[in-house]
């Protein structure tokens, strides 16, 4: 008898630390982006935008900021940090390959850091 | 059935500043900090905004007096008796238009004719200005285009604005705006203003008044409840209007002459009731998803006569607007939704015929809009109408905007629209004639005539560019609209009986099409010094039952320029504006008038003529400036504005010919003050 009670708390408790763990719909997150001019903000939030989950993105060129509202069930801000590095932006900690770095336009190269080895 | 759709499940603002429903509440303030006439290379529709900066620069009195600096309305004189200015976009008049006031539509039905001159220019937030078919959202009507006029809200407004006016030709206006923040939820204000013109002007002797003798009285009360954290904004306004005009010949009194033939003289008296609301939802954490609630009662009667023609118009209406904002996956594809219902009841009396009706009508609405974020964007947008005289129709609308290259905008639209002529309401200016109505059509549903359909497509350029320097920008803009079905006013066709006249008013049997060019050429010439000029081409035919002719009193050439210069605000808010704006009007084919003894006979065509306004502003401080101008500078009159004046109710009586100013020259001055 006490072992099914047990038992009964134990799926009473997974249950509800499931139910606390429900996907932000609509969470709000901040990104650094590195870019320089109009065409950069372009690219930057086409590709934002080019992952499944990502309801709006905006990316300011003063101050480098991309905001992003995304939906935890379909995507995670990772990814949208992949997405702008593949397309040769610095996103966050997600850098983008050098390959991807030098097809930017002249006037997107902006200043990087060499990456530690 | 109708009561369902009304239901308030949930409730939504629209509180945009555009006029396509897709801003979210956050942008309830207008910047007017830079320029007067704001176009965005990024909006799709091709709009102008004109903001406070811009209402300044002119005597701006009302509505109807806010178009004179910007190239895109023509405005002049709807008769040469009332002195109502009437607007006209792409070369159709105001009927044409959708004018809507806060994004319900306002003037239309028995208000048409004077409708503009009811909101007083110092109420006025900012007008967005819309070429061309406009959204879906707002309703089927508007052919040429869309108005749409932002009042000053509650919640960001200071709490007291005094302007006082005075002009040469004994027109006098007070306005007072007081403002009171109730709660950090709650704000109101209350709008007071009133205007008169109390002595008699002939200055063309021909013992007519230039300009009517005249009273108004206009308040609005507005509530504003915001509550940003939760998400909801709501309005209620309360609107009361009474307006007396007395127009005719200087010795016409109403009290001995009225109804008989000793003197011919007219009054039009109007009183306007309003009650509206607007009740909006922005859902948390999605600023992108929206609920817009609108509801307005209105309530118009008109007491008039012209001579001996009497006009009585009493109408109440009812609009109901539902709708919902959001997005498809991102806000790269937006959406809007919703419902809409109508209702106007007439009570229109023309002498003795009474042409009551009631009109209802219920739609709905889908407006897609994809925007790439970069270069290219269109909106789709369509809607579904029952009307009890128009029929089941559908409306179609697109626009699409394209960004070649840096500061270069490509634009182009079509659309449909369809409306009811409401022939005497908006053909006013006839009464003042000796002309015989006559309606030829009897199986239509509107007086007998069917409706008014047309499409009209457009296509723009714009490009910004630096020369020498300084930001200056050219355009080219080309608008057709083509009818499929107008409501022909005839003033060409002579009747039977040679010397007499006559308005006809019959379907349109051929073709009826308004293609208007438009090039604008603008450059800040020096700091603080901008220029702005235009010109424009309008081919506008009809088939009439004599043929095919040009349309009457319109313009094929006109040429517009505006300088305007600011001195560098120095030590508390000091400041001079100086503004000049010169119009030149082609010649204007003018109705049948050949078969007048030749004293009351006019050309085929008015002559050409330049009209120059100018105004200088002085600002003492951010709470005190004051201003001089003088209109029409130039002093030129209309050559008999009134035909047949000496025997007002014989056969060549018309007073509705007017293709130039008729007072001349008018000078003004007055002051602003503020409490901030």
């Amino acid at each position: 008898m006490k072992n099914l009670f047990l038992g009964m708390m134990l799926i009473v408790v997974a249950l509800s630390t499931q139910a606390q763990e429900k996907k932000n719909k609509n969470a709000k997150y901040t990104i650094m982006v590195n870019g320089n001019c109009e065409q950069c903000q372009r690219r930057i939030q086409k590709a934002a935008f080019s992952v499944d989950g990502v309801k709006t993105a905006n990316w300011s060129i003063e101050t480098h900021k991309l905001d992003v509202t995304i939906n935890e069930e379909k995507t995670s801000v990772v990814e949208v940090k992949k997405a702008v590095a593949k397309v040769g932006h610095d996103a966050g900690e997600v850098r983008a390959t050098k390959e991807d770095y030098d097809n930017l336009h002249s006037c997107c190269k902006y200043e990087r850091e060499e990456p530690a080895k | 059935m109708m009561k369902k759709q009304i239901s308030i499940l949930l409730l939504t603002l629209l509180c945009s500043v555009s006029s396509y429903s897709q801003d979210t509440l956050q942008e309830v303030k207008v910047q007017s900090k830079n320029k007067g006439l704001q176009k965005s290379s990024k909006i799709t529709a091709n709009t102008t905004l004109l903001t406070s900066k811009e209402l300044l620069k002119a005597a701006c009195c009302n509505l109807a007096e806010s178009f004179e600096t910007n190239p895109s309305i023509d405005v002049n004189f709807s008769d040469a008796l009332t002195g109502t200015k009437q607007i006209k976009m792409l070369g159709l008049t105001s009927p044409y238009l959708m004018i809507t006031e806060e994004n319900i539509p306002s003037v239309r039905g028995a208000s048409q004719a004077y409708g503009l001159s009811f909101t007083p220019g110092t109420w006025v937030e900012s007008i967005q200005i819309t070429k061309g078919a406009g959204s879906v959202v707002n309703g089927y009507e508007s052919i040429s285009g869309q108005i749409n006029t932002e009042l000053l809200k509650p919640a960001n407004d200071i709490p007291f604005f005094l302007n006082a006016y005075g002009s040469t030709d004994s027109r006098f206006e007070l306005n007072t705006h007081f403002n009171t923040k109730i709660s950090d939820k709650w704000a109101s204000s209350l709008f007071v203003h009133g205007n008169t013109r109390i002595a008699k002007n002939d200055m063309n002797d021909d013992d007519f008044l230039d300009n009517p003798l005249a009273k108004q009285i206009n308040v609005l009360n507005r509530w504003q409840y915001t509550d940003a954290q939760k998400g909801w904004v709501g309005f209620v306004n309360f609107r009361y209007m009474n307006d007396e005009k007395q127009t005719g010949e200087i010795d016409f009194d109403p009290k001995k002459d009225k109804g008989t033939t000793n003197f011919w003289g007219s009054e039009i008296n109007t009183e306007r009731f309003n009650v509206s609301t607007k009740i909006g939802y922005v859902f948390p954490e999605m600023p992108y998803q929206s609920f817009g609630f609108q509801n307005a009662f209105d309530s118009h009667d008109q007491d008039s006569y012209f001579g001996l023609n009497q006009y009585n118009i009493k109408q109440s209406s009812y609009y109901s607007n539902l709708i919902f904002n959001s997005i498809i996956n991102n806000t790269m594809n937006k959406f809007a939704t919703g419902l809409n219902f109508t209702y106007d009841k007439y009570q229109e009396f023309v002498n003795v015929t009474d042409y009551s009706r009631i009109d209802n009508s219920v739609g709905a609405f889908f407006e897609y809009t994809f925007d790439n974020t970069s270069n290219f964007s269109f909106i789709a947008g369509g809607r579904i109408d029952n009307h009890n005289r128009l029929g089941t129709f559908i409306t179609p609308r697109l626009h699409i905007r394209y960004n070649p290259w840096g500061k270069g905008v490509l634009r182009a639209s079509a659309g449909r629209g369809k409306r009811s002529a409401n022939i005497f309401a908006e053909n006013q200016p006839l009464f003042a004639s000796s002309r015989a109505f006559d309606i030829l059509d009897t199986n239509g549903k509107i007086y007998g005539l069917d409706a008014e359909i047309a499409w009209n497509y457009g296509l723009s350029f714009n490009q910004g560019f630096s020369l020498f320097g300084k930001n200056s920008d050219v355009g080219i803009d080309f608008y057709k609209t083509d009818f499929k079905n107008q409501v022909v006013v005839d003033l060409y066709t002579a009747p039977a009986i040679p010397g007499t006249h006559q308005a006809l008013f019959y379907n349109l049997n051929g073709k009826s099409y308004a293609n208007s060019l438009q090039l604008d050429f603008n450059v800040e010439l020096m700091k603080h010094l901008d220029l702005r000029t235009a010109y424009k081409y309008y081919d506008i035919q009809t088939d009439y039952l004599s043929g095919r002719s040009e349309r009457p009193l319109q313009a094929k050439h006109r040429f517009f320029g505006n300088l305007a210069y600011e001195t560098h605000i120095v030590d508390k808010g000091k400041q001079w504006k100086f503004d000049f704006t010169y119009n030149w009007m082609g010649e204007q084919k003018l109705p049948e008038t050949a078969s007048n003894p030749v004293e009351d006979r006019l050309s085929e065509y008015s002559p050409s003529y330049s009209l120059m306004n100018a105004q200088v502003t002085r600002t003492f401080s951010s709470t005190f400036e004051v201003y001089v101008g003088g209109e029409n500078i130039g002093n030129y009159k209309q050559e008999k504005a009134i035909l047949g004046s000496e025997n007002p109710f014989g056969p060549t009586f018309d007073a509705s010919i007017a293709y130039a100013p008729v007072f001349g020259q008018m000078y003004y001055a007055g002051l602003r003050f503020k409490i901030k």
